[in-house]
C-alpha cells in the first residue's frame, strides 16, 4: 500500500480550549488537504483532553492524535518536541503546521532541526505550487509554497521546501479565517501511549511559577483602530490617539517602530509581528506602512492616513488621505465628531 | 557559586528598523546599499543578561561568536567594548546561503570548539529575518535544553538557572539544567553602554585577516597583544561538513523575492484644514463608518 503523506496542525491548548490560530491552521490545512486530495490530521498534546475532539475535528480533521498525560499540563519544549519528531517520523506528514505563538516558535525549529526539515517562519499566506530547481531542472509538483515578508518587510519571498518532508510554517494567529466545516465531521481520534514517545530526560526544564492573564487589550474585536506609528512623535502625543479611539468607541493600535520607541505596549502592535486586524475603519496616525505593518491592517474596509509625508507608502492603500500634523488633525476630528454626530 | 562559561551569538544585521527614503530606490525597491550594518538588538539584550551574570559570578568569562563577512569582526568589538571577554569570527565563504538550519549547524559546530560551556545566550530573534528559529535549532543540533522567550536570567545554583519567560499572556519561571541555551526578548533589560577603560584597551582587536591591510609596525605592535587577536574561524577550523551547509545544507529555498511596489488605490487627499475634516467626519458618519 503507498503511504499518502498527509497535512498535520498541531493543536495548541490552553486550559482546555483549543486556541485561535490552531482553528485558523486546521481551516487552511482542509483547503491544502482538498486540492492536494490528502487527509488532515491534527495533533493535541496535553492533559485532561477527553472532549478536545469536539473542538477539532469539526475543522476537517480526519484523524486526531492526542497525547494526553498529567506532565504535559504545560508546554515544554522538550516533551513536546519528542511525541511530534517521533510521530512524524511515523507518520510522513508532507505538510506540517504550527502557529506562531510562543509555543509554536519554540517547537516549530526544535522539530524541524531534529527531522532536517526547512521551517518557514510567520507566513503570510500558504498556495501550493510547483517549482522547478534552477540549477537541476528538476521539476517538483504540489510543494507548499510559503509567502512572507522579510528584510523589515521589504521585500515578499515566496519559500519552497523541494526535497525535505514535513514542509514546516508556522502563521500567526488572526492571519488566516477558521471555519467549522461541519459540525458532525467524521474524524478518527488516536490515543497515543505517551510513555512510548517521551525519555524520563524530557522532563528537566521545570516550570516554578506560572502567572496566566488573560489578554488584557484585544484590539481584534474593535470595529474601530486609531493607529499609531514613530510619527507620533512621542507617548505623550499617543495620548491623542486613545482620546479619538475613546469618542469614536474603538481601540489604539500601533507600528512596530512606536512599540520599540515605548510609546505605547507591545499587546497593542499591529501587523507581521504583531496582531493582523480587520475594522471597520482604521485611522493610521504617522505611520510610514512599511509592508509589516500593512499585512497585519490592509484589509481594513477603510483607511484613513494622516501623515505629514504626502508620499508616505501607506497612502497607497489609503481611502483617505489626510495630508498634515497628527496633533492638529486629531483633536479636529475629535470636534467635528462631536459637533455632527449630535 | 563557581564561575560560569557563557558563549554569546550574535548577528551583525541591516538596519531594516530606519529604512528612511534614501533607502528606498526611485522604482521602489529597497537599496540595501544605504541599510547601516548594527548589532542585532536582541542580541545586546542577551549580552547584557550575560555581563550580569559575569558581574554577579566571579571568574565568569563571556565569549562572543559571530558568523559572516570579515566586517562581521565589529560585532566582537563591539562585544569588547561592552565587557566580552573575547570573540571568534565564524567566516567561510561556505558558510554563504545558509537558511536557518545551515546556519545552526555551522554555529553548533563552533560551540563545540569552546566546551565546556554552561549558557549559551542568543537575541530572541534577529531584525533581518525575523524567525527566532537558530536559537532552538542550535540548542537541539547540540542536544541540549532551550528555554525561549527569557526576560532575566535570576539566578545560578549549583547546576540550575532561573529564568524568567515573558509569553503572550504572562509570565512563566523555569528552572533548567546546565548546559543551557536561552533566548532572550527585546523586553529585557538594555544593554550597558561601551566603558571607555575597555573602549581603549580593546579598540586594536583586530582578525587577521583585517591586520592584511595594516603596516608592518601595527602588525608587529599587535602581535604581541594577545587579547587583540580576533580568531577567524573557517569551515575546517570547526570541523564542520560542507554538505551541511550553504545552500547545499540548506532545507528551504527561495523560490521568488518581490521587492515592494505599491500600487496606489484611488485616494481622497485632504488637507488637515477644518473645512476638509468637518467632510469627511460627515461622510464617515454618512456611510455609517461611525457613529
Amino acid at each position: 500500500m503507498i503511504k499518502v503523506n498527509n497535512i498535520f496542525v498541531y493543536c495548541e491548548i490552553e486550559e482546555g480550549i483549543v486556541a485561535d490560530v490552531s482553528l485558523e491552521l486546521l481551516t487552511k490545512g482542509r483547503d491544502l488537504a482538498n486540492q492536494l486530495k490528502c487527509e488532515l490530521e491534527a495533533v493535541a498534546i496535553g492533559h485532561d483532553l477527553k472532549e478536545i475532539d469536539k473542538q477539532i475535528i469539526p475543522y476537517g480533521a480526519d484523524k486526531l492524535y492526542i497525547a494526553d498525560d498529567e506532565r504535559l499540563v504545560h508546554y515544554l519544549t522538550l516533551p513536546y518536541s519528542s511525541i511530534l519528531i517521533k510521530l512524524f517520523q511515523q507518520e510522513k506528514p508532507q505538510i506540517a503546521l504550527f502557529g506562531a505563538t510562543t509555543t509554536g516558535r519554540d517547537l516549530g525549529p526544535r522539530v524541524s532541526s531534529a527531522l532536517v526539515s526547512g521551517l518557514t517562519a510567520d507566513c503570510t499566506s500558504l498556495v501550493i505550487g510547483d517549482y522547478e530547481a534552477p540549477r537541476t531542472k528538476k521539476t517538483y509538483k504540489n510543494l507548499l509554497y510559503q509567502i512572507r515578508p522579510a528584510f523589515g518587510g521589504n521585500i515578499i519571498a515566496t519559500i519552497v521546501n523541494p526535497d525535505h518532508r514535513p514542509q514546516m510554517a508556522t502563521v500567526r494567529e488572526g492571519v488566516m479565517k477558521k471555519q467549522i466545516v461541519d459540525k458532525n465531521y467524521s474524524g478518527q481520534v488516536i490515543q497515543l501511549n505517551v510513555n512510548e514517545y517521551v525519555n524520563s530526560t524530557d522532563f528537566v526544564v521545570k516550570i516554578i511559577e506560572r502567572h496566566i492573564e488573560a489578554n488584557k487589550i484585544d484590539i481584534k474585536k474593535s470595529p474601530i483602530i486609531v493607529a499609531g506609528g514613530y510619527g507620533v512623535g512621542s507617548k505623550e502625543n499617543f495620548k491623542l490617539l486613545y482620546q479619538l479611539a475613546d469618542v469614536l468607541g474603538g481601540e489604539v493600535g500601533a507600528s512596530r517602530a512606536a512599540v520599540d520607541a515605548g510609546y505605547v505596549d507591545h499587546d497593542r502592535q499591529v501587523g507581521q509581528t504583531g496582531v493582523t486586524v480587520r475594522p471597520k475603519l482604521y485611522i493610521a496616525c504617522g505611520i510610514s506602512g512599511q509592508v509589516q505593518h500593512r499585512a497585519g491592517m490592509e484589509e481594513s474596509v477603510i483607511i484613513i492616513s494622516i501623515n505629514t509625508d504626502p508620499s508616505a507608502p501607506i497612502n497607497a492603500i489609503a481611502d483617505y488621505v489626510i495630508t498634515g500634523d497628527v496633533t492638529e488633525v486629531i483633536p479636529k476630528m475629535i470636534k467635528y465628531y462631536k459637533k455632527n454626530s449630535k | 557559586m563557581r564561575a560560569l562559561k557563557i558563549i554569546v551569538l550574535a548577528k551583525q544585521v541591516p538596519d531594516t528598523r530606519n529604512v528612511g527614503k534614501d533607502a528606498m530606490k526611485s522604482d521602489g525597491t529597497v537599496n540595501r546599499a544605504a541599510l547601516p550594518a548594527i548589532f542585532n538588538p536582541e542580541d545586546l539584550n542577551a549580552l547584557e543578561q550575560a555581563l550580569q551574570l559575569k558581574d554577579k559570578y566571579e571568574g565568569t568569562t563571556v565569549s562572543i561568536i559571530t558568523m559572516g563577512p570579515g566586517r562581521a569582526a565589529d560585532i566582537i568589538r563591539e562585544g569588547l567594548f561592552r565587557g566580552a571577554d573575547n570573540g571568534f569570527l565564524l567566516t567561510d565563504r561556505a558558510f554563504a546561503g545558509s537558511d536557518t538550519l545551515a546556519t545552526s549547524y555551522a554555529l553548533s559546530c563552533a560551540i563545540k570548539k569552546l566546551k565546556p560551556f554552561d549558557i549559551i545566550v542568543s537575541g530572541r530573534q534577529a531584525i533581518d529575518g525575523d524567525t527566532a528559529q537558530v536559537g532552538p535549532q542550535v540548542a537541539e543540533k547540540l542536544g541540549i535544553p532551550q528555554v525561549t522567550y527569557a526576560e532575566e536570567i535570576l539566578s545560578v545554583e549549583k547546576n540550575t538557572v532561573i529564568i524568567k519567560r515573558r509569553l503572550e499572556r504572562g509570565i512563566e519561571i523555569v528552572s533548567a539544567p546546565m548546559p543551557i541555551l536561552v533566548t532572550v526578548n527585546g523586553t529585557a533589560p538594555d544593554c550597558r553602554v561601551r566603558n571607555s577603560k575597555l573602549l581603549m584597551k580593546y579598540k586594536h582587536a583586530k582578525t587577521a585577516s583585517e591586520l592584511q591591510n595594516e603596516s608592518e609596525d601595527y602588525i608587529k605592535m599587535q602581535a604581541g597583544r594577545k587579547h587583540l587577536h580576533i580568531q577567524e574561524w573557517n569551515v575546517t577550523d570547526v570541523n564542520a561538513d560542507v554538505e551541511a551547509l550553504g545552500l547545499s545544507g540548506s532545507p528551504t529555498k527561495v523560490k521568488k523575492i518581490e521587492n515592494i511596489v505599491l500600487k496606489a488605490k484611488a485616494s481622497k487627499k485632504l488637507t488637515a484644514s477644518d473645512k476638509a475634516i468637518d467632510n469627511l467626519i460627515k461622510e464617515l458618519i454618512g456611510n455609517h463608518t461611525i457613529g
